[in-house]
């Protein structure tokens, strides 16, 4: 089956992330970027789909710091083709990139499955998934853990809560906004990326079109207000641990 | 009509969900600060309107399967013809891509991750959590009916206690591309970690998998039961039934102890209520700590062992 999936880098937020003089920006003078979690996990439903019924990965993904790097890695996961947009404008909402990312989408069709991340750490109006589907009149479902393919339809697996899921048929094609991938992402040794590189190209296509105006005004970013925090136990690991079971026994939790 | 709110009515087996009722609370305020009139869309059994008495209005179709595809095709086209100010979403693995893919049928924004919401001189602000909780977002939306998807959590629940009007609405449905096929239930036989007193949760701080057992060691100890956040889960480290937060189980016991999470906001919504939360982690800055009632800044694998000594030798002099 023909698979495209669409990547995202957004900010490592194991780092700090600072925000910029104007109050409504994030500081990206020290921001590193990795790929968006969600996507990844896209990624590998991808490759764990074309092991099982053979066809061809495609991955498309905005130009951005690093995105050559994620890239090759994903080829050396097994994706067979990269395609980058390149000068799309700067500071893009995810819906004006949603649908830039969906006319270049339009253009790599056929497919039988569009997979992206359900959303994004940095989606503030609206999620990838949905805004391609609609771009592209394909049916759409989000939070999916797993999927199966059976010829013109697959079986798609939702999360709701409590750890009960759902079981949807899905006509292809389809666009899918993947939660976790079957298992997790695979590890792939740098030696293999760096391999990748020196044979495979990532093929470069310029933004189409226009992405239109964002429809939101971020007024401010900030970190929260904190209403409270934690006691802490000061000290050595030692002294806080001891510190931690003194209270435990005063609140009668041993 | 264009003031008025609407909060779409999210139902789950049968039942509206408690982050509905909450909506509604939220969407009252909104809509009194707007001058508008409060409606719930139920899109599905309409003996259901009985539970949303706190709106003044439920707008019901009847005819609606509960997939994505086809409460977004309805809610877009009652949002076209009736042009409500704003509308609600809760923002939970159930509503969300129904909300997302109705926003983008109308062309609006779908504002997410919203703790709450407010007019300001006419335009309607949402504070929106991003980046993982890290930092927030106030974010105006100026596109009429616009779509704002809503944590849970964000207003206590409305009761139902006056009876609203019920509105009977037709809406024509694409063919359903999408179809509900049937639940699957959690794995029976896992400890049920809801029922637990003493709960040690585990997150990317965990590292890998062997060290897991530092966690077992000390809910051993105290006689409760591992669980984790969302990553933890997705690398197969624990089975789906132990997860913690929005996916997974909402717990409350009366001692959780939280060993590298940093405090997703997905996963606090399932633990907020916890009798007491201790974390232990090595970033001062993680939310979690604005979350929790004790806090150790410190490294886990350091702390852990020695916590885990002590926890014997106190239990042992018991």
């Amino acid at each position: 089956m023909n698979i495209l999936v669409l990547l995202k880098m957004v900010p490592d937020v194991v780092e700090e992330l600072e925000v910029a003089g104007d109050g409504k920006s994030l500081d990206t003078s020290f921001l590193r970027t990795i790929i968006n979690e969600r996507d990844d996990h896209a990624l590998e439903q991808a490759i764990l789909l074309k092991e099982r019924h053979g066809g061809k990965v495609t991955v498309v993904a905005l130009d951005a710091p690093d995105i050559d790097d994620t890239l090759f890695a994903a080829m050396a996961k097994g994706a067979d083709r990269a395609v980058k947009i390149t000068d799309a404008p700067e500071g893009m909402t995810t819906q004006m990139a949603a649908k830039l990312c969906g006319q270049v989408i339009a253009g790599l069709l056929p497919a039988d499955l569009i997979l992206t991340g359900v959303q994004a750490l940095d989606d503030l109006d609206g999620l990838s998934a949905a805004l391609v589907a609609q771009q592209l009149n394909f049916p759409y479902i989000g939070v999916v853990t797993a999927v199966t393919a059976n010829g013109p339809t697959a079986t798609v697996i939702k999360e709701f809560a409590g750890g009960v899921r759902g079981e949807f048929a899905v006509t292809l094609p389809a666009v899918l906004g993947v939660q976790a991938a079957e298992k997790p992402p695979r590890y792939v040794p740098v030696a293999k990326v760096r391999a990748v590189m020196k044979t495979n190209k990532i093929e470069t296509v310029a933004a189409p079109g226009e992405a239109g105006a964002a429809q939101i005004e971020v007024r401010q970013l900030a970190k929260p207000v904190v209403s409270s925090h934690a006691e802490m136990l000061e000290g050595s690991p030692e002294e806080a641990a001891g510190k931690l079971v003194e209270l435990l026994a005063q609140r009668g939790l041993l | 009509m264009a003031t008025n709110i609407w909060v779409l009515a999210e139902t789950w087996r049968g039942q509206v969900t408690e982050t509905t009722l909450e909506l509604l609370t939220l969407g009252r305020e909104v809509a009194g600060q707007c001058g508008g009139k409060l409606e719930a869309v139920l899109l599905g059994d309409k003996s259901l309107a009985a539970s949303l008495g706190a709106a003044d209005n439920v707008l019901c179709a009847d005819n609606v399967e509960p997939t994505p595809e086809a409460v977004a095709a309805a809610l877009a086209q009652l949002v076209k013809e009736r042009q409500p100010q704003a509308v609600l979403v809760p923002w939970t693995n159930l509503s969300m891509d129904a909300g997302a893919l109705a926003a983008a049928q109308l062309n609006v924004p779908f504002v997410n991750g919203c703790k709450d919401l407010k007019a300001d001189a006419g335009t309607l602000v949402a504070q929106c959590v991003v980046y993982g909780g890290k930092l927030e977002a106030a974010v105006a939306a100026t596109t009429p009916s616009t779509l704002f998807g809503v944590l849970p959590g964000s207003r206590p629940a409305a009761s139902a206690s006056n009876a609203s009007s019920v509105t009977d609405v037709a809406v024509t449905l694409p063919e359903a591309k999408v179809k509900f096929t049937k639940y699957l239930e959690p794995e029976a036989g896992d400890v049920d970690i809801t029922q637990k007193d003493v709960l040690v949760a585990v997150g990317r701080g965990i590292q890998q998998q062997d060290n897991l057992e530092l966690a077992e060691g000390i809910a051993n100890v105290l006689g409760g039961a591992v669980c984790g956040s969302r990553p933890v889960i997705d690398q197969g480290w624990l089975p789906l039934s132990r997860q913690v937060g929005k996916s997974g189980m909402s717990v409350k016991p009366k001692l959780y102890l939280m060993l590298g999470i940093s405090g997703a906001p997905e996963h606090v919504e399932g633990m907020k209520n916890a009798g007491l939360i201790v974390v232990i982690n090595t970033d001062a800055n993680a939310p979690i700590f604005n979350v929790a009632h004790v806090g150790i800044n410190a490294d886990l694998f350091e702390v852990v062992p020695a916590l885990t000594e002590k926890l014997k030798a106190a239990k042992g002099g018991a």
